[in-house]
């Protein structure tokens, strides 16, 4: 009893709390988070609160300047703006979460094994890795694109299957220093159990690279997606995304910049926002970043 | 060193060849044949292509007789632009896409290093924040995005620079350096900072300081060298970036370049070109990997002992 309570007041002081401290300092991130939580809010009820709808032309209106009814203008079809950036975003983000959750998903399993079988298992695993590096992936996932369609399904996973490479890395030496540890050897040796040490000393300090790892792969691969969208090897039209739109926006800047310049917004200001609150992590969760 | 560099071009050609293999394996299994697409051709005529272009061969034989040709050098010959050969399309647009690149890398260099290497020298100061915050903006500022608004402001509103093009008319190569450039200015940016913060903190360059060196002295004689040995490593990944940019940069300013060509072929389906194209693009990347590899080496005297050490 009296050592459950001793490693629970342990927890209490952890790293975590410590971490959310460092990063209720950091106002950029917490900029960040603020922007990302917003975005997210919105995305989910979009079909709710967008204030037309996602299909509404009104070809008569044609492409106006902001205004009190459009807040954001119309494109040349009179489709509210506000209403197809938020739509977009909704793409965006999924995008931008589900392919990191692939990356998330392959990356953490590879790194782990690999650190943690070690030896000629890990030696072949990484140098599997290390020739996936030296591969021009942008071209890769260009020519995905082309032999199998523009299928926003393989969109995903071919841009997991780019961004979790680092992520393997940063695991595996995250686990392989960690298996080195005194705690953990005290934990050896005095018999708990190979799955116990992993749950309870493994996991919660491999974390945190992982979240502030994660936190910037989001923007990269909402990057990724952007861009193929503006090539028009993304998205499809009817669906859209903030790529697609800025392709579009592209196309009439002479004649309506604004129809550039707001989708143009949207994506930078996550994408810094994300950056913001990835560098905050980092900071806040990487104990040889903190001391200084 | 010499040993390193021909380990490492030892090591390349299985990392060719998987690219190689791949990349056939997943062209040719590619639903519709190249031919199957657009218009309703009678048989006969997709017949006499298929065999013009050996599709009639089994699989194998294919991969075989184009492993063969590619050791030769030979992409063989577009789909699309019948009787052009996809040797002669890259040779078309690699000088376009090798200048651009090249001013693009200078762009990034030069803006990215001072601007890092100032960041340093104060940190935690408004000389640090500053340009600290606008390599923030350049890499959440794409290419896709910063070419169109450069092009709104500078080639149509302000009228200053020319729109599109590339060595057409004077100054028309200026805006696509700079839209390529910027995002990997700012990740250079980043990376001499952390380098040079990391290489000032060391004791030789206390001992210089005690020894009453001027700052400009310091950083110019005894950090730079080792505060960008980041950068260095970071040129390869960039140069694969650069590339994968100019299809971008090359698309919003009409530059006849192998990006272009590259966007086109996907959209043509013009297989071989896509083929031929992945294959030179992978085999200049590991090149460019390796080159920054060895430069990197070569700045950092603990590397090269580990490599010298190594040959004995």
């Amino acid at each position: 009893m009296a050592i459950k309570e001793l490693q629970s007041e342990e927890q209490g002081t952890s790293l975590w709390q410590d971490a959310w401290i460092k990063l209720c300092k950091n106002y950029l991130a917490l900029f960040g988070l603020a922007v990302l939580g917003l975005l997210c809010v919105v995305s989910l009820l979009t079909p709710w609160i967008a204030p037309y709808g996602y299909e509404e032309q009104n070809l008569i209106l044609g492409a106006t300047s902001p205004s009190v009814e459009h807040w954001l203008g119309t494109d040349i079809f009179g489709r509210d703006m506000l209403t197809r950036i938020m739509y977009g975003g909704r793409v965006s983000l999924t995008v931008g979460f589900i392919a990191t959750a692939v990356a998330l998903l392959i990356g953490v399993v590879w790194g782990a094994v690999a650190g943690f079988v070690g030896g000629r298992t890990d030696a072949v695993m990484m140098r599997i890795v290390d020739i996936m590096y030296a591969l021009p992936f942008m071209i890769f996932i260009v020519l995905l694109m082309v032999v199998f369609g523009r299928n926003i399904l393989l969109l995903f996973l071919a841009i997991g299957a780019v961004e979790w490479l680092t992520m393997a890395r940063i695991v595996r030496s995250q686990v392989m220093a960690l298996r080195k540890q005194e705690f953990v050897e005290a934990a050896h040796s005095l018999g708990l159990s190979q799955w116990t040490i992993i749950r309870r000393h493994i996991i919660p300090n491999t974390l945190g690279p992982v979240i502030v790892y994660t936190t910037l792969t989001i923007p990269s691969v909402m990057l990724l997606e952007a861009f193929l969208s503006f090539l028009g090897l993304g998205i499809q039209p009817p669906q859209s995304s903030w790529g697609l739109l800025i392709n579009y926006g592209v196309e009439t800047m002479e004649e309506y910049p604004w129809l550039l310049i707001f989708p143009g917004i949207a994506l930078s200001l996550t994408l810094f926002a994300l950056n913001f609150l990835g560098d905050g992590l980092r900071d806040a969760l990487d104990p040889r970043t903190s001391k200084d | 060193m010499l040993r390193f560099a021909l380990n490492r071009l030892l090591q390349a050609i299985p990392v060719l060849l998987i690219v190689i293999s791949a990349t056939f394996l997943l062209v040719h299994s590619a639903p519709g044949g190249p031919f199957s697409a657009d218009k309703a051709v009678p048989p006969e005529v997709i017949k006499a292509l298929e065999a013009q272009y050996n599709l009639d061969q089994p699989l194998w034989q294919q991969y075989v007789s184009y492993l063969g040709d590619v050791l030769k050098g030979d992409f063989g010959p577009s789909f699309k632009y019948s009787g052009r050969t996809v040797n002669e399309l890259i040779a078309a647009g690699l000088p376009a896409t090798a200048e651009l690149a090249l001013y693009a890398m200078l762009v990034a260099l030069v803006i990215g290093i001072s601007a890092g290497v100032i960041a340093a020298m104060r940190p935690n100061s408004m000389q640090d924040y500053v340009p600290m915050s606008a390599a923030m903006l350049g890499i959440c500022m794409p290419s896709f995005l910063l070419g169109p608004l450069l092009v709104l402001v500078f080639g149509i509103h302000l009228e200053w620079l020319p729109v599109s093009g590339w060595g057409d008319i004077p100054g028309d190569k200026i805006m696509p350096s700079i839209t390529l450039g910027t995002g990997y200015a700012a990740y250079i940016a980043r990376l001499s900072r952390g380098g040079m913060l990391e290489v000032l903190s060391q004791d030789y360059i206390r001992t210089a300081r005690a020894k009453g060196l001027s700052e400009r002295l310091i950083i110019f004689k005894h950090a730079l060298r080792g505060g960008l040995i980041p950068v260095v490593a970071f040129l390869g990944p960039a140069f694969a970036g650069l590339l994968g940019g100019s299809f971008v940069v090359e698309t919003i300013f009409q530059i006849p370049g192998l990006g272009r060509f590259y966007v086109q072929a996907a959209f043509n389906r013009d297989y071989t070109m896509i083929l031929g194209m992945t294959i030179f693009f992978a085999t200049l990347i590991i090149l460019f990997n390796l080159l920054s590899d060895m430069l990197a080496i070569w700045l950092n005297p603990k590397l090269r002992q580990q490599q010298a050490g190594g040959n004995n």
